[in-house]
């Protein structure tokens, strides 16, 4: 069983795509997580849910190298994308970053038109080198945030202008442009209405079918939505990993239980 | 397991509210078991009018239970634990209403054959079948209460007492028709009365696999031992 949905249990490749050992992460002396061994599957949602302050965000952050430009933080351990190393000398954090993108809390464009906001990545990435090429990615990113009927006829107008859903979706179009293969949510929808959450959710079960995407959340519900495998983090420990179905039916681990249900711990 | 309430303590009081229902449901199903199979024994009508008049109460709580647990399931979105809670309480108020409904058709045979002469020793012996259910109903509503996955897999096996009870009354009746013709119209009710009382037994097995799930998580596999042969039987071999 992969999806709380009997009927869309098809997609799961099995492929690891991102492979965690050991895992720790300092701020300063503080330990942030520990020993965290997780194996994110490709084509398969995956979120993460736990209390504030539990490690998950942390975690996503360390999947792109995000905590990279915080001075006091310390990644020890592997994490593997497709089996080489993230962490590895050689590795250029801005390619890793194309290659796994990131759509965060609060969307924040670009204070550029809406066209800019999404050839920015292909254009820095040389992932177009003629406008045509240019034009083709931005439709089609946009078609895939499912935001393209909605702004083809104002392509210059700011991004900013939009609205609070449209924006979340111009960077996931964005994040897609540059044609990652993993893609990092961090509460993506929390400052969404129903709509715009409904719309953002049906777009992940898309882009689904291309890429691995893991996603923080604080909505029980939606982490049962949409995702097929559920990590539950606590004081720093991935406390219980598995299938989304099992954790919230019959979780192993009474913490995890205590959280999804709203029980005191 | 974590026992502790939950952070919003109406959610507590939601879900004990509902399982008080389910109890209040079951004390009245086993009252009307037995006094159903009391009043056949004594061919007291008045009794059995009662009981018919009683299935009313237990109708309503259903729909009330039902209600109530739909609320749940919209304001609240419960999940593990708390989700197999409210399914569970779907799924045995639906079996609790049933067995009533059975307890009021034996009611109503009652009335209609108590004009008829006796059939020897056959009120007794129904008594002694239902009361074989109303025990395991009650065990069940115990392991319930009381999450007991043990008691309930006890429950579960119990029921082929009553599969086998039911398939000795139905050679009992057959051999009574064959004898005399004139105890046919007794003698269908009086059947039709213990497969009711065998069909109860099957409610409360459900009820006894619902808390196997509750306390769990999966239902029992299918292999239950079964020993109610009567849908092979042709006839009696004397």
């Amino acid at each position: 069983m992969n999806d709380m949905r009997l009927t869309e249990r098809d997609v799961n490749t099995k492929e690891i795509k991102i492979e965690a050992r050991q895992v720790q992460v300092f701020y300063g002396t503080t330990h942030a997580l520990k020993d965290v061994d997780v194996e994110i599957e490709d084509k398969t949602v995956t979120a993460f849910i736990g209390p504030s302050g539990c490690g998950k965000s942390t975690f996503l952050r360390c999947l792109n190298r995000m905590n990279d430009t915080i001075d006091v933080c310390r990644v020890q351990g592997d994490i593997l994308l497709d089996g080489e190393d993230i962490y590895d000398k050689r590795v250029d954090p801005v390619q890793l970053r194309a290659k796994v993108g990131m759509v965060f809390q609060k969307p924040n464009p670009f204070p550029k038109s809406i066209y800019d906001n999404v050839a920015y990545g292909p254009k820095i990435h040389g992932l177009a080198r003629t406008k045509v090429e240019l034009d083709e990615v931005v439709e089609s990113s946009l078609r895939r945030a499912a935001l393209w009927n909605e702004v083809k006829d104002r392509l210059d107008a700011p991004g900013t202008g939009l609205s609070g859903g449209q924006q979340q979706r111009l960077c996931i179009a964005r994040a897609v442009a540059t044609s990652p293969e993993v893609l990092l949510m961090d509460e993506p929808c929390s400052a969404l209405d129903p709509i715009a959450t409904a719309q953002v959710e049906e777009l992940i079960d898309e882009l689904r079918q291309s890429y691995s995407v893991v996603i923080v959340t604080h909505s029980m519900q939606q982490a049962a939505r949409v995702s097929q495998k559920t990590a539950f983090f606590h004081l720093g420990n991935l406390v219980e990993f598995g299938e989304t179905s099992k954790i919230f039916t019959n979780p192993e681990d009474p913490r995890t239980e205590s959280y999804i249900t709203g029980r005191i711990g | 397991m974590p026992n502790s309430d939950h952070i919003v303590a109406s959610f507590d009081r939601d879900l004990e509210g509902i399982q008080a229902q389910i109890m209040r449901m079951g004390g009245l199903v086993e009252d009307a078991i037995a006094k159903a199979t009391q009043a056949l024994e004594l061919r007291d009508v008045e009794l059995a009018r009662e009981v018919r008049a009683g299935d009313k109460a237990i109708d309503a709580l259903e729909e009330m239970v039902n209600d109530e647990a739909a609320r749940i399931i919209a304001q609240r979105q419960p999940i593990a634990r708390d989700l197999r809670t409210v399914l569970t309480v779907f799924r045995v108020s639906t079996n609790l209403e049933r067995i009533g409904d059975y307890a009021k058709n034996i009611a109503k045979r009652t009335e209609t054959i108590i004009d008829q002469p006796p059939v020897n020793g056959t009120g007794a012996s129904l008594r002694r079948m239902a009361r074989q259910v109303e025990l395991m109903l009650k065990d069940a509503l115990d392991a319930y209460i009381q999450r007991d996955a043990g008691l309930a897999a006890d429950v579960r096996a119990r029921d082929i007492d009553v599969d086998q009870m039911y398939s000795a009354l139905f050679r009992e009746y057959l051999t009574f028709m064959m004898e005399d013709p004139r105890n046919i119209t007794t003698c269908m009710h009086l059947h039709f009365m213990a497969k009711n009382i065998e069909r109860m037994g099957d409610h409360v097995t459900s009820i006894a696999e619902q808390v196997i799930y509750l306390v769990t998580g999966d239902l029992p596999d299918e292999d239950r031992p079964k020993q109610d042969r009567t849908p092979h039987d042709a006839g009696v071999t004397k």
